[in-house]
């Protein structure tokens, strides 16, 4: 069994290590740094501009497999090279990370909860009112993609100020904290005024998504043997459905959960920028936009390994959930 | 030689339906008849036929073309001239609606069919042959999952900036086909196991026929319904990409550029600007969701009790 976890854990370090050289190869040669320097006003010296360029392993003098190599060598040894504005890759990276995971994180959990809570209570509630209102929410908000909900909640925010009048805006849309936000409760205070809108434009499409296969999970189990077992054994029925149906329907759903999870870390684009959080996902648009290869690559990286730690997880997430699965 | 065309236990005359129904014809109406019972189906199909009418002819209702700047009316509201009022360079955002419309449908479709098609071949192609052919394929599934498919895009972005929008359709659909592959390879695995492929293949039929007349056939539904759920998902990556500058540029729109030029508009007076673009969007989503749910429940074969007829 261990020599599988090994060679599986191997193949997937290989698909990460050409995933990431395939970003590299890509954006090295779609990216043209020199260009940017060129249209520069005013214009750079050529000898700043080439110093520059090499500085940031983006001549294009050199052959695009010279500089991979460069690259390559460069990350064996953690260096991951130089943004465009000449700081340290990781510098920034050990930066924006943190935002994103303090933009995902109440989201990611909030989600998973509510998720499963409200797909079960449908299942157990099948053809009710409740039922037949829910899955129509879900499907509106499978048919609004986060850029038109985000500026959608923004509208909402807008107009509620409005409403509600005073010299401070009630909902904050716009960066991380308010900078004169003075004391430990202001503070925090105004950080979950800031997180609300984004994390709610963050979980509501996790939560009809999770929903919707926790619903089809408990339906399974609704009508099983050891559900009418628990009940006949004198269980009373919200007891019996929490800690026999809900927990044995979860298992599936669980490893969905680790996934979107996972890789929403890697990918809050659109909310990051509509809501003006410096993270990961601003970060690298940013990069496409000023032709930045080694800033691209490294979040390319980053995302893989989170897909990789997704799928091992996910199946020790199912093996410790579920006693008929052994690793 | 003739080869027997047996239909997988999916004939009609399995539901007791009686012979009435002739075997040729008979699942595809069944199937139609199932569709039709779903009323949110049938409402998805008929707001798609209608938002596909209004694209292709709703530009006949204004004088203004998407590119033309009304510098009289900047940032107007909605008048009897401006459907959807205009933005602050003068579109007129009743005429980039339409013109986006038309191309999110476009992009949509082409890129399901030719996401869905590569994925159907190379899924079966993978099973049926097997060996080396399923451990490559296999491999290369995995390798474009691992891949963030939209950073991807995003990187590659630069090669289609400046060349004809139509570029979006392989460049999306290169990232949009593993997951239907894998699930194609499953269904495939069993089938290619039962008599009757296994039959055509002992009396000399070519592999890529006994694909095509034996096992598409017995995959097709997962096919039918990945098509249609394809189409909102390549729509909301092709307006995801043009949303963030990665996609589709001026003088081209489509819902994605629109959408982005009314957000900035969401947060002020002018909210309009935004929401009607984002409406036909959500509305187009909406409908092709409907439709493939409706058809999933329709092509199902273990659907049972009054469904089943």
């Amino acid at each position: 069994m261990g020599a599988f976890i090994v060679r599986r854990l191997l193949n997937y370090v290989v698909l990460v290590f050409i995933a990431t050289s395939l970003a590299y190869l890509g954006a090295a040669t779609a990216f043209h740094p020199k260009d940017q320097y060129l249209q520069k006003n005013p214009p750079t010296p050529a000898v700043v501009m080439y110093h520059e360029l090499d500085e940031r392993n983006g001549n294009p003098d050199k052959p695009v497999l010279e500089r991979y190599v460069k690259w390559v060598d460069g990350v064996a040894h953690g260096d991951f090279g130089k943004t465009w504005q000449l700081d340290s890759v990781q510098k920034h990276f050990s930066i924006s990370v943190w935002v994103t995971v303090r933009l995902v994180s109440v989201a990611a959990v909030l989600s998973a909860i509510l998720g499963v809570l409200i797909g079960s209570f449908q299942a157990v509630r099948q053809y009710k009112l409740s039922d037949h209102s829910i899955t129509f929410a879900s499907y509106l908000i499978f048919a609004m993609p986060v850029f038109v909900l985000a500026p959608f909640l923004k509208l909402i925010a807008v107009q509620v100020n409005k409403a509600v009048g005073g010299d401070t805006p009630l909902l904050q849309y716009q960066g991380e904290i308010d900078p004169n936000a003075t004391g430990f409760f202001g503070q925090l205070f105004s950080r979950a005024d800031h997180l609300l809108l984004p994390t709610i434009s963050l979980s509501l499409g996790l939560i009809a998504f999770y929903s919707r296969y926790q619903r089809g999970t408990m339906l399974d189990v609704m009508g099983s043997d050891f559900l009418r077992t628990a009940r006949a054994k004198g269980l009373r029925k919200g007891r019996a459905i929490l800690k026999h149906g809900v927990r044995t329907a979860v298992i599936p759903v669980m490893t969905l959960v680790t996934y979107s999870t996972i890789t929403t870390f890697a990918g809050a684009i659109i909310t990051e920028r509509v809501f003006g959080w410096n993270g990961l996902g601003s970060w690298f648009t940013d990069a496409t936009r000023h032709a930045d290869v080694n800033s691209v690559a490294m979040i390319t990286l980053f995302s893989a390994v989170l897909v990789l730690i997704a799928g091992m997880l996910s199946d020790v997430i199912t093996a410790v959930l579920d006693p008929r699965v052994r690793l | 030689m003739s080869i027997p065309i047996i239909d997988s236990g999916q004939t009609p005359d399995v539901l007791g339906d009686g012979p009435a129904v002739s075997v040729q014809s008979g699942r595809a109406r069944l199937v139609w008849r199932r569709f039709r019972r779903n009323k949110l189906a049938m409402v998805g199909l008929v707001g798609l036929v209608l938002l596909f009418v209004f694209a292709f002819t709703g530009g006949h209702l204004t004088h203004w073309s998407p590119a033309e700047n009304d510098f009289v009316n900047t940032q107007s509201a909605p008048s009897s001239d401006h459907l959807f009022g205009t933005d602050d360079a003068g579109h007129d955002m009743f005429a980039q609606t339409v013109s986006g419309m038309q191309k999110s449908l476009i992009i949509g479709l082409l890129v399901a069919a030719l996401s869905t098609g590569t994925a159907g071949i190379l899924g079966t192609a993978a099973a049926y042959f097997g060996g080396w052919w399923d451990k490559a394929i296999v491999w290369f599934t995995d390798l474009f999952l691992v891949v963030p498919s939209l950073l991807m895009l995003i990187i590659l972005s630069p090669y289609f900036q400046g060349t004809n929008w139509i570029i979006l359709v392989p460049m999306i659909a290169l990232f949009n086909w593993m997951i239907t592959s894998r699930v194609v390879r499953g269904m495939t695995l069993t089938v290619r196991e039962r008599e009757f492929v296994r039959a055509a293949r002992y009396m000399g039929v070519p592999s890529w026929t006994i694909i095509r007349r034996h096992i598409l056939p017995n995959i097709s539904s997962i096919l039918i319904v990945d098509f249609t759920l394809n189409v909102g998902a390549a729509i909301i990556t092709e307006s995801f990409l043009s949303f963030l500058g990665f996609g589709i540029r001026t003088p081209d729109v489509s819902l994605g550029t629109v959408i982005d030029d009314g957000s900035n508009f969401a947060s002020t007076d002018q909210w309009y600007l935004f929401a009607f673009p984002a409406a036909f969007l959500v509305l187009i989503i909406l409908c092709v969701n409907f439709i493939g749910d409706g058809l999933r429940d329709a092509l199902d074969p273990n659907s049972t009790g009054g469904s089943a007829r």
